[in-house]
């Protein structure tokens, strides 16, 4: 199969659904001539016009807002906020509206939208333009919360957000834009709310999301020439959660990782442990539910610091290693 | 506005400061030296030092993402300010926020910052906070043309007509927010029409003619010195550099930017002060010489300097 990056699979996404659904546009600052800080949407000013890629001034909270306006009569509108960080200024739109019209109306209205944006360290970019933020808006019912780890995932999880009905944030990782997998040319989806194990193995699980995603398969690599086998699962779908299929891998391992970029004070990886713990999976542990996320510190300029700041793949090993070994 | 043959040294010299600081951070961007992103403001040093000009040692600043050329204006130790570029240990921020971030708060600059229109709220609150305290001090508040499109900047402004605060806000229009064309919703006419609105004075300047800047922000200062409230500024300027290390100037013409830099704010500033006699040519040279030394003495301090320990990587969250 053909392989494209994982910012080309979220354009083609993108491009492809527009085409086909004359109700989707996007809206976002800088998405036009300058085709998007990531040049996610490069090019699409020229295919579409002016009237279906909007670029707007710097607006967050009234361009958030516009889209879940349009999606309320019945558009599919896509906005893009810039960074994750300003999320914050886009929430109230994106909480207190958009999640909230349809149960506050009823079950009368729906709100088709997706929110774009990327979150995550590594660039130097520094404590307002690298926070991953994604689990505020999991505790948010009325919100769904996607979060693809590679190329093929992001296009199919991509056009399902679009296709859903109801308000969806997908995070991007700024880090994943410019990694290379394969990606079918057509349009497919993969349903939201459902998990995907990576690596398949019998010794431990780890669940990972994002660029995390990548560093624990590399680190299932090297643990292998050490005769440990891991598992991992990657929930795609923050909100929904596809429990099953974490409970399931923990069955089966009795050791579970939970690794975040996200600092780990009320990240989503106390969710999966309390999930867990609550299952029946409980029963089936042979050792605590470990987590490895973030420093409880906003991410730093240095680029040591800012290393250090989030799991690398020799944390993930030491981690998981020393689960593996651990006999209670 | 008549200025003294001192004062016409300290700006130029600061001028010439500010953009051999931004060549240099370009210069040591692309030597891979530079972890990060950068936002330049040659093109824009009138602005930045006719404003500041106009204050003392004890009044205060608060910035924008584009804030070197702020920084510099307000006095900062360019070691230590290159250090903070350079990410290390013995920067403004100890390595922690870099060039978008970077502050020198006992020297009253309350900062850069990285989220657009992030510091105009605050600048409400020292306003607030400045009046409490009687001693009469004032506060600079900058952003771009980009923020004055935020709520956060019309929210601020009814705040600040309402409690009369000592504020001037000063709106560096450099013609884009990015790539988004200002002109598209806005020029700096309409721009200080909004402080009218809202019930303060509304000015806009020359931005490139470093006296003329002076002068209406002069004004306001003395306006909010006098417990008389806000005013709103805006300096017309341009932007020479890309918007940061990452722009193909895909939205704008090289024909633009070239007829901006017919524009030069220092080449315009020293053709005034011969023309006044304050200072001859080769007194000129010798600042721009003088300029770059100190911006070079800063580049081998700041790579002199050591990192920071990962040991102390959790330190710094919450106050004692
Ligand atoms: C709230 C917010 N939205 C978007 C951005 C991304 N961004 C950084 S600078 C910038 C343009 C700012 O334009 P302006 O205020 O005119 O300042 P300039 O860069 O032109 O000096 C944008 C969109 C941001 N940092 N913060
Ligand atoms: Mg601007």
């Amino acid at each position: 199969m053909r392989e494209i990056t994982y910012l080309e699979a979220i354009r083609e996404a993108m491009t492809q659904e527009m085409e086909r659904d004359e109700r989707v546009f996007m809206i976002g600052e800088d998405i036009g001539e300058y085709g998007g800080a990531f040049q996610v949407s490069y090019g699409m000013l020229e295919q579409f016009g002016p009237e279906r890629i909007l670029d707007v001034p710097i607006t967050e909270l009234a361009l958030t807002g516009a889209a879940v306006g349009a999606a309320l009569i019945g558009m599919r509108p896509i906005a893009e906020i810039m960074f994750m960080d300003f999320t914050t200024l886009a929430s109230e739109q994106l909480v207190n509206q958009a999640a909230k019209l349809r149960f506050m109306f009823g079950g009368k209205a729906t709100v088709p939208m997706v929110l774009r944006t990327p979150s995550g360290s590594g660039t130097g970019a520094a404590e307002h333009h690298s926070q991953s933020l994604e689990n505020w808006f999991t505790h948010i019912p009325g919100l769904k919360v996607v979060q693809p780890s590679t190329p093929y995932d992001a296009k199919g999880l991509l056009v399902s957000s679009i296709r859903d009905n109801n308000a969806v944030v997908f995070v991007e990782h700024k880090l994943l834009y410019k990694t290379k997998g394969p990606v079918p040319e057509e349009l497919y989806t993969i349903p939201l709310g459902q998990a995907d194990i990576k690596r398949e193995g019998k010794d431990l699980t780890i669940i990972a999301t994002a660029v995390m995603v990548q560093r624990s398969l590399q680190a299932a690599e090297e643990l292998a020439k050490e005769g440990i086998d891991v598992e991992v699962v990657d929930p795609r779908t923050l909100r929904p959660l596809d429990k099953d299929t974490l409970i399931n891998s923990v069955k089966k391992t009795g050791k579970v990782l939970i690794v975040h970029e996200a600092v780990k004070t009320s990240g989503i990886g106390g969710e999966f442990a309390a999930v867990i713990a609550e299952s029946e999976a409980f029963g089936y542990l042979e050792a605590p539910i470990m987590r490895l996320a973030g420093e409880e510190i906003p991410i730093p300029y240095n680029r040591m610091l800012e290393y250090h700041a989030v799991p690398q793949v020799e944390n993930i090993i030491e981690k998981a290693r020393d689960l593996a070994q651990l006999k209670v | 506005m008549k200025i003294t043959k001192q004062q016409a040294e300290d700006y130029l010299l600061q001028m010439y400061q500010i953009r051999a600081f931004e060549e240099q951070a370009e210069k040591s961007y692309m030597a891979g030296k530079i972890h990060g992103t950068m936002h330049l403001s040659i093109g824009m040093e009138a602005s930045a030092v006719g404003s500041i000009s106009t204050l003392e040692p004890t009044d205060f600043i608060i910035g924008h993402h584009r804030g070197h050329g702020l920084t510099i204006a307000k006095g900062a130790d360019l070691n230590l300010m290159m250090a903070e570029f350079y990410g290390k240990a013995n920067g403004y921020c100890r390595g922690r926020g870099g060039s978008m971030h970077i502050a020198d708060v006992e020297g009253g600059n309350l900062g850069a910052n990285g989220v657009v229109a992030g510091g105009i709220p605050m600048a409400v609150g020292v306003g607030i906070g400045l009046k409490m305290q009687k001693e009469g001090r004032v506060l600079l508040a900058f952003f771009g043309d980009g923020a004055a499109s935020a709520g956060a900047f019309h929210e601020s402004m009814i705040l600040a007509v309402l409690f009369q605060v000592p504020v001037v806000f000063i709106c560096e229009n450099n013609q884009y927010a990015m790539s988004f064309r200002t002109s598209d919703w806005a020029d700096s006419a309409k721009i200080a029409e909004f402080g009218k609105l809202y019930g303060m004075p509304g000015t806009s300047t020359n931005g490139n003619n470093l006296l003329e800047v002076r002068e209406a922000v002069q004004k306001a200062v003395e306006h909010a010195r006098a417990g008389n409230g806000p005013s709103l500024v805006v300096n017309d300027t341009y932007r020479w550099r890309g918007h940061s290390k990452s722009d193909r100037n895909r939205y704008r013409t090289q024909e633009e930017i070239d007829e901006w830099k017919e524009k030069d704010p220092i080449v315009r500033f020293t053709e005034v002060v011969l023309k006044e006699k304050l200072l001859t040519e080769e007194e000129i040279e010798k600042i721009r010489e003088q300029g770059y030394a100190d911006i070079e003495a800063a580049r081998a301090f700041a790579e002199a300097s050591p990192e920071p320990e990962v040991a102390t990587l959790l330190e710094g969250v919450y106050a004692p």
